[in-house]
């Protein structure tokens, strides 16, 4: 049964090979079992699921299966979710109880979804290892042979990322703000796609950095994440970003194939400092798209380098304004005080963590009288000037191929001395966030320690199909059948 | 003459500046649909955007749009198609986000113009700079409970309209006139009701004061101003707070300052913003507001017609003085009864009518001309018992009185109380005989050249005939007697 991928369980449930109930409650015994070692969940909700899976036996009785009916998944845990606590994996929503469903959540249960609880992450989705949560650190199913030593499954979506690779799920809903699905998919050997900003709506998801934050899915298979991101996807007049164009069939552009079209390659991703393995990974995907019938070109996106520098001002600043509704005030954890500025203070002192705090601060300071134009400006110019160079690009190709992130999987604790190389990680990723352009993770190899590395694919606005074709070729070309060491079914 | 305040050095001109804020109306909110209704209970007007739950986002109604463009065209200003919303970055509890949404840097209106008219019958063109949408916060009270202070969030995230204007205006009347003129076009318009007692009208009030020919001095800005006569009060005790401040020697500092009316002064705010950085940016849940030039002319195809040329078809129409036009005007409400009794009769004598006797009579009795005792109809009506000579000039006092008491047509006054003049001559014949036969030393003195005191008889006859005579064949009849 945790051998099957969601497309295959989805058939499998069709033809009645199992119930649903049998199969979330097989998934949550397999939380039951590794969530201790991998802590993935902050909350499981277990009954809610068993009642989910339930309705969905009724309705596969009667034949009448939506897209994802039965289909058990983890809910990234900055989703808001009805009457089930959301915690944005920080102390100060650790009480909230959300009154209402966020719109991609209530997507996916009206296609009949059943959710089997909400997933860690780094605390407010900053960060790129989870190591900042509130509620502890998430490990990655992958070890190093021979070595014990936890690893991160990068962040922010690593218990969403973790839970699948460890199959404590067939699929998992994540955000990406700077490579947050993009980067933990690498890191745990699956695949992740961020859509085009605008496809799915913001609407309940807890806000990170408005004009950058996207939600996507994260599943074992590239088909997987086209099934899911199917039902996710949408226009929601209660997001004001979100697009109101109709939503193309994913999965079957999986199986398009590649042949005649231009993928192109460029140079500003190659670092002296990369890992040699990475880019050795990376001309091999190139190969096995060339020999699926595609032709490579280099291509030039001149502003690359300055991606992260201004993503981690544009970032921060729009931080720092959305988290100010966490006073203490309506919702959430209060620390009192004597008067008001001091229980402010100490409700955020005592409720945000140390990467958050340094977010808000990098953040008010860019925005501050002053500095605006110099950062904040200045930032959101040569953002214009990351988008022109993809728009420029996308005349002559039609999808570019990078590495997701500068390496594999590293062990918890690490890097978390300076911010900078935390922030590094991102630099491959950043760019489709401030450009608003589709982003996927494919799994493609190990590196020489067994690590999982992923290949990025990125596509025009609007144009996942693309991706989703390109991904899937590589995906059938890579054959990656390498399994973590901790999983369910093992 | 220009107004100036008198100092130990001499006069000082006062230069005023008003940013308005008006409450557009609509039936939801600028970014979610609750409701704007006032005077419910405390926090039964909330959305989880309103309150700024984890994951709400603003959503533009375009209601309000479409009520800060209409006001826009009323104003004569620019209409930029392209605005934007931002955010207004600050703590405070009845601001739920941190922040308000507000279009600091590209409001969605441009320069206009607002005439305004003086009591001594001139007008000026006061300039408005820009008017733009923004969210009101909500309420705090503070003297709910010792300890505490309450929210209430029914008006947060109400749209307000904020329109600023030139600091053109020179003095207390002027700044008076301003407001009552942008409030008597946003009601024109219906897009403010421009109450005031009820917060859905406000004003800030920027004084400065300076020497003749001076380059402007340092502002103090007065906050939250809720009636005109506030405003005018406001503006002398300002300026002459800033004349003592200057003559004395010392330095006005820019700050904000709130008007104790009671006293009669302005003190300094205790801020809850002491010297804020709002950290302006663009709202990223928002992308830019673009305007439909189609649509933009479709609302200005559908406006009303404003005070300023309704005035203008008034002086022209009827006749009237630009005064009697500008009163006649400043409500809706009232150009229409004007117009109702106007038509086709001596628009004058209507005018005098409504400006005079209805004006006074609903000053008395704390009506509305909406629910005037008297209608528009039966007050037309009674001009015409005058025009076709029914009853005379004054006993049409008596029955616009009579009307006023009892609600009944003038008609049924007439005829019920016996008002209708009396042009029979032998009537008036006989009444002049009597006065004549009851005063022979004042006939004599009459008759010895006392020509002043043919009015006497006259008024004699008249009250000997309760008022009813005609007052011209009174007068034949009176001259016909002492000759």
């Amino acid at each position: 049964m945790f051998s099957l991928t969601l497309a295959g369980a989805r058939a499998a449930l069709r033809r009645r090979d199992f119930s649903a109930r049998e199969l979330t409650a097989a998934y949550l015994g397999a939380i039951e079992a590794l969530n201790p070692k991998l802590n993935a969940f902050i909350t499981v909700t277990s009954e809610l699921a068993l009642r989910q899976a339930d309705a969905a036996d009724t309705a596969l009785a009667r034949g009448e299966a939506e897209n994802l009916t039965g289909i058990p998944l983890a809910i990234k845990d900055l989703f808001c979710t009805e009457g089930v606590r959301t915690t944005a994996g920080g102390r100060i929503l650790a009480p909230f109880v959300p009154p209402y469903e966020s719109t991609v959540t209530a997507n996916l249960l009206r296609d009949g979804a059943v959710f089997l609880g909400k997933a860690n992450l780094d605390e407010f989705a900053m960060g790129s290892s989870n190591m900042t949560s509130a509620f502890g650190p998430v490990t990655n199913p992958w070890t190093r042979p021979g070595d014990a030593s936890p690893l991160v499954p990068g962040g922010s979506s690593g218990g969403s990322a973790a839970a699948v690779a460890a199959r404590l799920a067939l699929g998992a809903t994540a955000t990406d703000t700077g490579g947050s699905i993009r980067q933990p998919a690498s890191f745990c050997g699956i695949a992740g796609i961020k859509p085009t900003y605008g496809r799915c709506s913001r609407w309940g998801i807890v806000a990170f950095a408005s004009s950058l934050d996207q939600a996507g899915p994260v599943a074992r298979t590239v088909e997987d994440c086209a099934i899911l991101l199917g039902s996710m996807a949408g226009h929601d007049p209660k997001d004001s970003t979100s697009a109101d164009r109709p939503v193309p069939d994913f999965a079957a552009a999986c199986q398009r194939g590649v042949k005649g079209l231009r993928i192109g390659v460029p140079r500003e991703y190659r670092s002296d400092d990369m890992p040699p393995e990475i880019e050795a990974l990376w001309q091999q995907g190139l190969a096995w798209l060339r020999e699926a019938g595609a032709e490579t070109v280099d291509v030039s996106l001149p502003h690359t380098k300055y991606g992260l520098a201004t993503y981690y001002i544009v970032a921060p600043a729009e931080a720092s304004s959305n988290l100010a509704r966490y006073d203490g005030v309506r919702f959430g954890a209060r620390t009192e005080g004597a008067d008001l500025t001091e229980m402010y203070e100490s409700t955020r002192a005592a409720g945000f963590g140390a990467e958050v705090r340094r977010r808000i601060l990098i953040g008010t300071y860019v925005l501050s009288a002053g500095y605006y134009d110099a950062y904040y400006l200045r930032a959101q110019k040569v953002r214009a000037l990351i988008l022109r160079d993809f728009t420029e690009v996308f005349a002559r190709v039609d999808a570019l191929l990078t590495p997701t992130a500068p390496s594999a999987a590293f062990a918890q604790g690490e890097r978390m001395d300076d911010p900078v190389k935390m922030y590094l990680n991102d630099v491959f990723t950043v760019p489709a966030n401030m450009s608003g352009i589709p982003g996927l993770s494919v799994p493609a190899g190990l590196d020489a320690q067994g690590l999982p590395l992923g290949l990025q694919v990125l596509g025009k606005p609007f144009d996942e199909e693309t991706v989703f074709a390109v991904g899937a070729a590589l995906e059938r070309a890579a054959g990656f059948t390498a399994l973590p060491s901790l999983r369910a079914g093992g | 003459m220009a107004y100036v305040i008198e100092g130990s050095t001499g006069p000082w001109e006062v230069v005023i500046g008003l940013e308005v804020h008006a409450q557009i109306i609509s039936k939801s909110k600028l970014f979610s649909g609750a409701a704007t209704a006032f005077g419910a209970g405390p926090n039964t007007q909330v959305s989880f955007v309103d309150a700024a739950f984890p994951g709400m986002l603003p959503v533009i109604n375009r209601e309000c749009v479409a009520q800060a463009v209409r006001t826009g065209l009323g104003l004569r200003a620019h209409i930029n198609l392209v605005s934007r919303f931002d955010r207004k970055n600050y703590f405070y509890p009845d601001l739920p986000p941190g922040y308000q949404i507000s279009q600091y840097a590209h409001p969605i209106v441009g320069a206009g113009v607002i005439e305004i008219e003086l009591a001594d019958g001139s007008t000026r063109s006061i300039g408005v700079t820009r008017l733009h949408m923004e969210q009101d916060a909500g309420k705090s009270l503070h003297d709910q409970h010792p300890a505490k202070s309450y929210i209430d969030l029914n008006r947060a995230g109400v749209a307000l309209m904020e329109i600023v204007s030139e600091p053109d205006l020179r003095s207390p009347e002027e700044a008076g006139a301003y407001v009552r003129k942008l409030r008597s076009i946003l009601r024109y318009l219906g897009t403010c009701d421009g109450n005031m007692e009820e917060g859905s009208l406000r004003a800030d009030v920027n004084v400065s004061v300076r020497k003749h020919g001076e380059p402007y001095r340092t502002r103090c800005e007065v906050k939250n101003v809720n009636s005109i006569r506030f405003v005018m009060q406001a503006v002398e005790a300002e300026a002459t707070r800033q004349v003592a401040v200057w003559e004395s020697g010392g330095t006005v500092d820019q700050e904000t300052r709130l008007f104790d009316s009671g006293r009669g002064e302005t003190r300094p705010m205790r801020s809850k913003e002491d010297a804020h950085d709002y950290r302006y940016f663009p709202d990223p849940d928002l992308f830019p507001l673009v305007l439909d030039e189609g649509w933009v002319e479709d609302l200005r195809r559908a406006l009303p017609e404003l005070p300023d040329e309704k005035r203008a078809r008034f002086i022209r129409e009827y006749g009237l003085s630009a005064y009697d036009a500008g009163v006649l005007v400043a409500e809706q409400a009232t150009a229409a009864y004007f117009e109702a009794v106007a038509r086709g009769r001596d628009a004058k004598q209507a005018a005098n009518w409504v400006t005079g006797d209805l004006f006074a009579t609903l000053n008395r009795t704390g009506r509305t001309i909406e629910d005037s005792p008297v209608a528009a109809a039966a007050l037309g009506r009674m001009l015409d018992l005058v025009a076709d000579g029914t009853i005379n000039g004054r006993i049409a006092k008596d029955v616009f009185d009579a009307m006023v008491e009892s609600g009944e047509a003038p008609d049924a006054i007439v005829e019920q109380r016996g008002l209708r003049q009396v042009t029979d001559t032998g009537a008036i014949d006989a009444a002049v005989a009597k006065v004549v036969a009851a005063n022979p030393d004042k006939v004599a003195e009459y008759r010895g050249g006392k020509d002043k005191l043919f009015g006497f008889f006259v008024g004699q006859v008249m009250r000997e005939m309760k008022g009813k005579g005609n007052p011209g064949l009174v007068n034949e009849a009176v001259k016909r007697a002492l000759t």
